[in-house]
């Protein structure tokens, strides 16, 4: 068998394990998978500008929570709304603000670049937090799960468990076999030669600027995709959704996965998601449980430490190489 | 507005700048001379304030110069904490890229919150002025200016004026800014990077210490109160430029003056002007005011 023949037997595998889970996972079990299933989303979004156009970006949360509010405040307060016009509408609300964001963060480099879209997220926090219309610090709550249907006639409920279940995993599948088909195309290898050498691609004729908009945006309808359906299963946002831990979060997920390849982000998600759920676990850790931020601190700290290059292993690849001259200088060291 | 109302913004603004600048200076030379993003440098601050608020007592029956005491065995305690910190986990972060360096101090942020919570737990605490610096200054017939916070500016701009002779006169400052421009040519011209990285490091941690001890009284203390400042600091360092001492002082007293001003005049949207003001440089400069190159 073919390596990519592998490749493709793994994933049907997975997605299979994925679809059968809800048989045997109790009531906790699929919400717990569809959360991660979430994450997955939202951390496969993020590894389209990290892993593939070694873009650093530390801001991630405001797509994802700017796409969950826009899903709320979009809900008509009389009744449920429809799917295929309310899922647009919160991608596009994500999207325009990673057009801007982009726009203008993409003209720095390297550390630039991480400090800038982390102040741009703390921007639509402070929007969120400090302004009336999305209810300030409480947040507010999904009075109308969004309806599923075609010419009227329902297809799934997405207000019960099961269904939004299946929902969630096909777009995970659907962003999965869609971003893989991305990078095999032009544009992804025009990517992966910007991450490489943006110098180089920009001397063989490339305009790199809008190569790494275009990814941008695009990294930030999926990570709308994410928020939107994290706002249908929860029903509730509030700021701390485009918070900065949220941003750091995913990042960890992706990191902890083996940043380079898709997979990396969602084995990623799914193992951050297990790791954190483990050290909240009081028949563990007792009282200690409420700390659970200090063991997730320290795995971290870790998990830099000893294992550079993830869970899925896989080449590490020097993300941000292609974008810090200094830092190239800095790495020529043995 | 009338005049005595727009002096004491002008006051607080410049307190708030210079406040800000005590941090951002520490972490645009750890950014530019040792080349590593510290996410956990907002963690000092917090670590000062509450050093402020838990040493207090224990120089209290010194009178007028137990305040004195607090602050100085705070930046002592704070300068063996960032030596030891750089040594324990910052040492190795410098041949590793952007990203595990964010990583990293990504962990230590979260680290840090819980052992202060654990230690001093979730509430938020007042730390009193000394006392001989409580009183107010009368201005105009109406209002009153605070000296605890012209004592704050005062502070500041001593320090700024220590750092700026430092850097530019002594020989330490030389390697720094040497440093800043080529870490290689530095190192292999026999100056110990390694060394001079670890004191440069505790210097920054001493400094956004010191900044929150002072503020402590100003602000109260409270969780989570770090990295507020911290993402604040991002944008003057990006606004002054990395590795630019001038550039972080010019750029923390702007971002002083807009959000004060922004906070007199545009209430609802003061949160959000300092980032439009970020974005309007990025737009002009993208390396910044003072590009340290």
């Amino acid at each position: 068998m073919s390596a990519r023949a592998i490749r493709i037997a793994v994933f049907v595998a997975a997605a299979l394990a994925l679809a059968l889970f809800p048989l045997v996972g109790g009531k906790f079990g699929v919400d717990f998978v569809t959360k991660m299933m979430v994450f997955a989303i939202f951390a496969l979004s993020l590894e389209l500008l990290v892993g593939q156009a070694g873009l650093v970006c530390f801001g991630q949360a405001a797509f994802f929570g700017i796409a969950a509010y826009a899903t709320v405040l979009a809900t008509p307060r009389t009744g449920a709304a429809s799917v295929w016009w309310l899922l647009p509408a919160a991608l596009g609300a994500s999207g325009l603000f990673a057009l801007f964001m982009g726009a203008l963060s993409i003209r720095t480099r390297g550390v630039y670049f991480i400090m800038v879209t982390l102040a741009f997220s703390q921007m639509a926090y402070y929007v969120a937090h400090d302004t009336p219309l999305g209810g300030g610090t409480d947040g507010i709550y999904l009075d109308y799960t969004p309806a599923l249907g075609i010419a009227g006639t329902p297809l799934l409920d997405l207000g019960k468990p099961w269904p939004f279940y299946y929902f969630v995993l096909a777009m995970l599948v659907a962003v999965f076999v869609f971003l893989g088909a991305i990078l095999r195309s032009r544009f992804g290898h025009a990517l992966a030669g910007i991450r490489v050498n943006e110098q180089r691609m920009r001397a063989a004729g490339f305009s790199t600027y809008p190569y790494k908009l275009a990814a941008f945006v695009l990294s930030g309808l999926v990570a709308g995709l994410a928020g939107f359906l994290f706002a249908v299963k929860d029903g509730f946002v509030n700021p701390e959704l485009m918070g900065w831990n949220v941003s750091g979060t995913v990042l960890m997920m992706i990191i902890l996965g083996g940043i380079g390849h898709l997979r990396g982000a969602v084995i990623g998600a799914f193992a951050f998601s297990l790791l954190e759920e483990f050290f909240k676990l009081d028949s563990v850790f007792g009282d200690f449980a409420k700390h659970w931020h200090l063991g997730v601190g320290l795995a971290i700290i870790a998990c830099v430490a000893a294992m550079p290059h993830g869970i899925a292993g896989g080449r590490l690849r020097r993300a941000t190489a292609s974008n810090t001259e200094d830092a190239e200088v800095h790495r020529g060291k043995p | 507005m009338d005049l005595a109302t727009f002096l004491v913004q002008c006051l607080n603004a410049l307190q708030y700048g210079l406040l800000l600048f005590l941090v951002a200076s520490g972490l645009t030379l750890i950014f530019g001379v040792m080349g590593v993003i510290n996410l956990a440098h907002g963690s000092f601050y917090m670590l000062g304030a509450y050093m402020a608020y838990a040493l207090a007592p224990a120089f209290a029956n010194l009178g007028g110069l137990g305040f004195f005491a607090t602050l100085a065995a705070g930046v002592v305690l704070a300068v063996v904490f960032g030596y030891l910190l750089e040594w324990a986990f910052f040492s190795f972060l410098y041949e590793r890229d952007h990203l595990q360096q964010v990583l990293m101090t990504y962990g230590l942020i979260l680290v840090f919150e819980e052992l202060r919570s654990l230690a001093m737990g979730d509430d938020v605490h007042g730390v009193a002025a000394p006392a001989w610096l409580s009183g107010s200054i009368p201005l105009g017939t109406l209002m009153a200016y605070p000296v605890y916070r012209l004592f704050i500016s005062g502070v500041c701009v001593l320090l700024a004026l220590g750092l700026y002779a430092v850097i530019s006169r002594t020989r330490l400052g030389m390697m720094i800014r040497a440093g800043a421009s080529n870490r290689e040519m530095v190192s292999s011209l026999g100056v110990d990077v390694r060394q001079l990285f670890r004191v440069m490091f505790a210097a920054g941690v001493a400094l956004a210490a010191l900044a929150g001890m002072l503020a402590a009284p100003v602000s109260s203390v409270y969780p989570g109160m770090g990295n507020q400042v911290l993402i604040i600091c991002f944008v003057v360092v990006v606004i002054g430029g990395i590795g630019s001492i001038r550039g972080a002082l010019a750029a923390a007293l702007l971002v002083g003056a807009v959000d004060t001003f922004g906070k007199v005049f545009f209430p609802q949207a003061a949160g959000v002007l300092v980032y439009v003001l970020m974005a309007l440089v990025l737009l002009w400069r993208p390396g910044g005011l003072f590009k340290a190159t």
